[in-house]
């Protein structure tokens, strides 16, 4: 295996008494999409958030590209080429969709911000037709599409995405999920996904964890996690997929 | 929604009957004076009357609030006065026809000292609303003290012309740089406050700013003031009639009769251009990556640190844009008063700045310039009722807010369209139909 993109070793991280994070390894190697299940509160969000750097882990160590960023704050590590679709999306309701991608466009380069746009437009039509509406006005997956078209502009290395499929429709979260997997093959990117959709998310992981109450307590591959009766019992059994 | 008849009656005879009870012993039982002492003595027909005002005050009531209430909905449904398209092509025609009005006010037939003074007041008004605009409708950042950069901007001149003998335009400058940095001060201290906490250090901060010019005898000369601010000069030339020594005056050099008003027309332009400028930079800032971090920043901050926008300049940024600008009217202030004292920099001209603002509908300059004028003319035109008028301000404030809760100009303008014209409505509708 090549040397990993991003290594979480040990990482607790604390809401005050709360132990959210209870001694995690995870590692992404360049090129690979890595799904995070688990039940809700589990810690998955957490666990991105962490990576980005707010919280701050009590103790571990979390590298990316060789590089200890345990102690950057948000926007330094997006400037390494982490960019986050945190949950619940956080698009700017009151801005434009255009505008909402020039704020993702922050750290890039001006003279690609055309080809940027573009590629977005691309990826998610809709959004071309709605260039000039109030994201607030955007229907949900709208607005996933947004926060994810969002995210790409920055042209990052490594993308965070956390639960992408939260209350979508079946067409959408599929057009999501083959956009995440075209993102994978086309550009090379590597993707940490975050999903409650274990069906979808497993299938198309090169390699997934299973995480509960703070701990990683499974990993393997996606298809042969999909295929283990535990982890079908606990996330797929009578789940929507 | 709608109540029915029966429904409204029942609920006013409820109320009669608790006014019944109150009514009784407050109203019904009186003591009176006889010969022999106290006695009591009752009023049953006031309590009568009492009862009956309540019972149909109470119908009363109730039709009002219904009819406030659907109101109320089909303003929220109506959204915006106008579309917006309409309403980009509507604001810069005002834009425009305000420009020239201000223009062009000094030579008006009707345009007296006192028209020039108001006007400078309004002026006055929105250059400091349009600082405090970037700070709270912007960047979306609570500031209940904003006067302390009104009161910076106006000593540092003060002080300056004291004891440098600095003249207008070389302070002004400075005046808006040191409130700046004032708004640098500021915003350190509060980078992780948010909602009341933000409220209470900020009225702290104006408040500090006040008690410390009252009591710094030495140097401010407390609550006496600071007097003798020299007038601007129009490129060295003075607007007196017998200027200083080494000076030469307007009306010498240009061989125009002296009249007072040229001074007033002077200072006019003065913030006019002020005002001008400030809301150009505004106009231009919000077009910039730091403008557009101030209002990503209010829509939402994690999403902003999350696309590399550090939270803690954007912060910074906008205190210290809104404090300039508060430095820069002060200054102003100082130069038309020729007078400073703490008295000017109480916490109410917070209060009506910010008013100004919300008024306005947060973020929108030509809501700021509307409000300013709506709240400085209207205590004029109210002044046949004396005493009432602060009152009729605040009827009239409540009624504005209750008609337009977000604002009388609500919704946010772009920074971008798309090229060639085209309105966005349309390809909302065509990306519809297609
Ligand atoms: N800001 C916070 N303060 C205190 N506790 C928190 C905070 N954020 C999360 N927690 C707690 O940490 C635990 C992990 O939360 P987290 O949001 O990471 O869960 P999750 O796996 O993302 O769940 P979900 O699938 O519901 O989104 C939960 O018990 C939650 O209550
Ligand atoms: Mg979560």
């Amino acid at each position: 295996m090549t040397a990993p993109m991003l290594e979480l070793k040990g990482v607790r991280t604390n809401y005050g008494p709360i132990e959210a994070l209870r001694g995690v390894d995870v590692t992404v190697a360049p090129g690979e999409i890595v799904t995070l299940i688990g039940a809700n509160g589990a810690g998955k969000s957490t666990l991105l958030m962490t990576i980005c750097g707010n919280p701050r882990p009590a103790s571990g160590s979390i590298t990316f590209e060789g590089r200890d960023i345990v102690s950057l704050p948000p926007h330094e590590t997006a400037k390494l080429g982490i960019a986050q679709v945190p949950e619940g999306r956080r698009i700017f309701p009151r801005m434009t969709v255009f505008e909402n991608l020039q704020l993702g466009a922050t750290l890039s380069d001006p003279a690609h911000f055309e080809t940027d746009v573009a590629y977005c437009f691309d990826l998610f039509p809709i959004l071309k037709q709605r260039r000039d509406q109030r994201a607030g006005t955007l229907s949900g997956g709208e607005q996933q599409m947004l926060a994810i078209s969002r995210a790409l502009m920055s042209r990052p290395r490594l993308l965070l995405l956390d639960e992408p499929s939260l209350g979508l429709a079946p067409l959408i979260i599929r057009r999501i999920f083959d956009v995440i997997a075209e993102l994978n093959r086309s550009r090379g990117m590597t993707i940490l996904l975050v999903e409650q959709n274990a069906y979808h998310a497993l299938k198309l992981a090169h390699r997934a964890y299973v995480l509960a109450q703070g701990q990683v307590v499974m990993q393997g591959g996606g298809r042969e996690l999909l295929a283990n009766p535990e982890v079908r019992a606990a996330y797929l059994e009578g789940g929507s997929h | 929604m709608a109540r029915t008849l029966p429904d409204r009656l029942k609920d006013a005879a409820l109320a009669a009957f608790v006014a019944l009870l109150l009514a009784v012993p407050f109203i019904g039982l009186t003591t009176i004076n006889t010969d022999v002492g106290l006695r009591v003595a009752t009023r049953w027909d006031w309590v009568l009357w009492a009862v009956a005002i309540v019972f149909a005050g109470r119908i009363l009531f109730g039709f009002a609030a219904d009819a406030v209430s659907t109101r109320r909905r089909r303003t929220e449904a109506r959204g915006p006065l106008v579309s917006e398209a309409a309403g980009r092509t509507l604001g810069k025609a005002f834009a425009a026809a305000a420009i020239a009005f201000a223009v062009t006010l000094p030579f008006l037939p009707f345009s007296d000292r006192y028209v020039l003074d108001l006007g400078m007041t309004v002026l006055i008004y929105i250059l400091l609303a349009t600082g405090l605009n970037v700070t709270v409708g912007l960047a979306g950042l609570l500031d209940l003290g904003f006067v302390a950069f009104y009161a910076i901007g106006a000593y540092t001149f003060a002080l300056l012309a004291k004891f440098f003998g600095f003249g207008f335009w070389i302070a002004l400058p400075m005046a808006g740089l040191v409130a700046a940095l004032f708004g640098v001060l500021l915003s350190l201290p509060i980078l992780r406050l948010r909602g009341d906490y933000l409220a209470i250090v900020t009225l702290g901060f104006g408040e500090i700013t006040r008690i410390v010019i009252l009591n710094w005898q030495s140097l401010t000369g407390g609550p006496n003031g600071v007097g003798g601010i020299p007038r601007p000069t129009l490129f060295g030339l003075s607007f007196d009639r017998r200027p200083q020594e080494g000076q030469q005056s307007f009306h010498e050099v240009t061989g125009i009769a002296f009249s007072s008003e040229h001074r007033m027309m002077f200072l006019y332009f003065i913030v006019l251009l002020l005002v001008l400028v400030c809301a150009w930079a505004v106009w231009k800032l919000r077009r910039l990556p730091i403008g557009r971090a101030w209002e990503a920043l209010r829509e939402d901050e994690i999403a902003c640190r999350s696309l590399g926008i550090n939270p803690v300049l954007v912060k910074v940024s906008a205190y210290a844009t809104g404090g300039l600008m508060g430095g820069l009217a002060g200054c102003f202030f100082a130069a038309r008063q020729g007078f400073v004292s703490p008295e000017s920099f109480t916490f109410i001209e917070s209060a009506i700045i910010l008013a100004i603002v919300v008024l306005g509908g947060m973020g929108s300059q030509i809501g700021v310039v509307v409000a300013a004028a709506f709240i400085v003319l209207l205590p004029e035109f109210a002044r046949e009722f004396a005493d009432y008028r602060m009152l009729l301000f605040g009827a009239a404030m409540i009624l504005v807010m209750v008609w337009r809760p977000g604002g009388l100009i609500s919704s946010r303008e772009p920074t971008l369209t798309l090229a060639g014209g085209k309105q966005p409505a349309e390809s909302v509708v065509r990306g519809v139909g297609s």
